[in-house]
């Protein structure tokens, strides 16, 4: 329990009341875990478990119509009625059936993206550190390149020039951020190699792949774990403003930003079509923002 | 300033340009035949070759990107597909309204995160300072697009105060400016917060403070020129969300500013346009930062005299 001692504050009540030893308990576990965090953690968990179980969970198919209650309210507005608890939209489809199942697009998509964008960029960050000279320089390159320009320039551009598809679409959402991985991977392995550890396993007649995969990732594996939970909300984000604008996830597939986007046509007549969605990507990327930073704080003192 | 110095970031600069300006060129071409994505599949072959020709398409790939760099340096970045128009000029006549929203924007932003940051420093955990960095937290967490229909929704909708779209007057900059400012501004709360901290660890700080200055000169003198050093290497990233946000506040507020031009040439597929609108983004970034990079080293003395003895 050294960590605890270390943590507790200098005026602290001596050991001879252990009357209070549940509360400190409690307020100690409250130091570490601080209750916003934990409310974050339950709502990104409540979140993931939706997307899993979104077909046994959604009361409709996302895409299914209802035209005779079009633009129904929620329930709890008036004319809201329990079939369509969060109401309809224009087309008269189920909004929470629609939002549950956004709510799996978009995880799927920033999870699948934040994945491909790690283990590139970590790739090319060791190829960089590995192989130096020529290579180095363009890796280098390439990350100046990346960051000279907004990613969700690249994005448009990209998708004005090749067209929209979902495989292009989360491929692109993979390379968003792969430069921060490369660069922090590239620094880390180029010290990691001078360390004791890599030289001895090195001339021990280990291969690179061996020295890289086993014995420097898991040495640098926090900081990547760190930028992973701090790109991911940016790559939600990304997600949902492309799809705002029409150019990411198309329908009939269905994402927060798309639905967002659709909803913004009746903001007059039908804001919750447009709100819901809207919160929910909020309250999502807060939440991750919450607990990136707690995460950040726990395992990489060094990046506060 | 060493003349080697600037003449290193400056070749830098130009050579990220012309990456910028390959990649570009060569995406276009990769993406497949422009004839045909203009024209549609069901032309006949005798206009496709007039279209090849008269653009120059049916010529080796490396004629038509030498052509096209002299286009460039002639200050010729091709027509719109659109409307036939220059596209240079298509954009160009989009720009005002997009720097004046910027400016409008970055004002506001310094004004409000600049002093946040400062004041939350200084008082370090109390209420204020707490209540400052929950709300930046919130501030960058909220998408602007969803702030945007938020305020629409508020302010237009419910209360009929502020106009929806458009930019004739002062009024329309309302929302679109909160809109950009808010996570702006979060950002530079949380960031001035951090460097000021820093900086009042610092040992100089507290030998200001034991030869007998009053605190408020300490924060002046000291404190503030030293943390606003680190505050301008944000100034790039800055310029970056600026432009990304941008693009999106515009398509919410209908600005008709470059920012709505780029997403409806995307929607379009007006590649001349958007061409020329990520060749211009490119160019402002690199300018960007090649003018922070020297004011950084004009900013601090330190690196100022590293330089002067190399």
């Amino acid at each position: 329990m050294a960590e605890n001692t270390r943590i507790e504050p200098t005026g602290a009540a001596p050991a001879d009341r252990p009357k209070d030893d549940s509360r400190k308990h409690l307020s100690r576990f409250f130091e570490r875990f601080p209750p916003l965090v934990i409310m974050a953690g339950l709502w990104l968990l409540a979140m993931i478990v939706i997307a899993i179980l979104a077909t046994q969970l959604a009361p409709y198919d996302y895409a299914a119509m209802d035209l005779y209650s079009r633009l129904q309210p929620p329930i709890w507005l008036e004319g809201g009625k329990w079939n369509h608890l969060f109401g309809t939209d224009d087309l008269g489809r189920d909004v929470l059936s629609r939002l549950i199942f956004s709510i799996r697009m978009s995880l799927l998509v920033a999870f699948l993206g934040t994945i491909i964008g790690a283990v590139l960029g970590t790739s090319v960050g060791f190829m960089a550190a590995h192989f130096r000279g020529v290579v180095d320089d363009f890796v280098m390159m390439c990350i100046d390149f990346q960051a000279s320009l907004p990613f969700m320039v690249i994005a448009l551009a990209v998708l004005a020039f090749f067209g929209n598809s979902l495989f292009l679409f989360i491929a692109l959402m993979g390379i968003y951020g792969w430069e921060r991985y490369a660069r922090i991977t590239r620094g880390l392995a180029l010290s990691a190699s001078t360390h004791g550890y890599a030289v001895a396993v090195s001339t021990l007649g280990a291969t690179p792949l061996r020295i890289y995969g086993r014995h420097i990732l898991p040495n640098i594996s926090s900081a990547l774990i760190v930028n992973m939970t701090l790109n991911f909300p940016g790559t939600v984000l990304m997600e949902t403003s492309l799809s705002f604008l029409g150019l990411g996830i198309q329908p009939p597939l269905t994402s927060l930003g798309n639905m967002l986007g659709f909803g913004r046509d009746y903001l007059t007549t039908a804001w919750w079509i447009a709100v819901l969605p809207g919160m929910t990507i909020f309250f999502a990327t807060l939440a991750m923002c919450l607990l990136g930073d707690w995460v950040r704080d726990r395992l990489d003192p060094t990046l506060k | 300033m060493s003349t080697a110095y600037l003449l290193q970031k400056l070749t830098r600069a130009l050579l990220t340009i012309w990456i910028i300006v390959t990649f570009v060129f060569f995406i276009l071409r990769l993406s497949g035949d422009p004839a045909m994505q203009v024209l549609g599949p069901d032309v006949e072959t005798e206009t496709l070759e007039a279209f090849r020709e008269a653009w120059g398409l049916n010529k080796p790939l490396w004629t038509q990107y030498l052509v096209y760099l002299g286009n460039i340096f002639q200050g010729d970045l091709g027509v719109s597909y659109l409307d036939g128009r220059d596209a240079f000029e298509v954009v160009a006549e989009r720009f005002p309204k997009t720097v004046s929203l910027m400016l409008v924007t970055a004002v506001v932003t310094f004004a409000i995160g600049i002093p946040a940051g400062i004041y939350s420093a200084l008082h370090r955990n109390t209420f204020i300072d707490r209540f400052t960095m929950t709300v930046s937290v919130m501030g960058f967490s909220a998408p602007n697009f969803f702030l945007g229909i938020l305020l629409i929704l508020l302010f237009s909708v419910t209360w009929r105060m502020l106009p929806t779209g458009g930019s004739e007057t002062a009024w329309h900059y309302v929302m679109p400016v909160f809109t950009m400012a808010t996570a702006e501004a979060a950002v530079f709360a949380r960031f001035t917060r951090s460097a000021m901290l820093d900086v009042l660890n610092q040992p100089y700080i507290r030998t200001a403070i034991a030869k007998g200055l009053p605190w408020s000169k300490v924060v002046r003198e000291h404190a503030l020129p030293n943390a606003a050093i680190p505050t301008v290497t944000i100034t790039g990233f800055f310029v970056g969300t600026l432009i990304a946000g941008g693009v999106i506040t515009e398509n919410v507020f209908s600005w008709p500013g470059v920012g709505r031009l780029f997403v409806d040439s995307v929607a379009n597929r007006d590649l001349a346009v958007v061409q020329v609108i990520v060749f211009l983004i490119a160019c402002s970034m690199v300018t960007t930062n090649l003018i922070i990079d020297l004011a950084y080293g004009w900013l601090d003395p330190r690196i100022r005299d590293l330089r002067a003895e190399n």
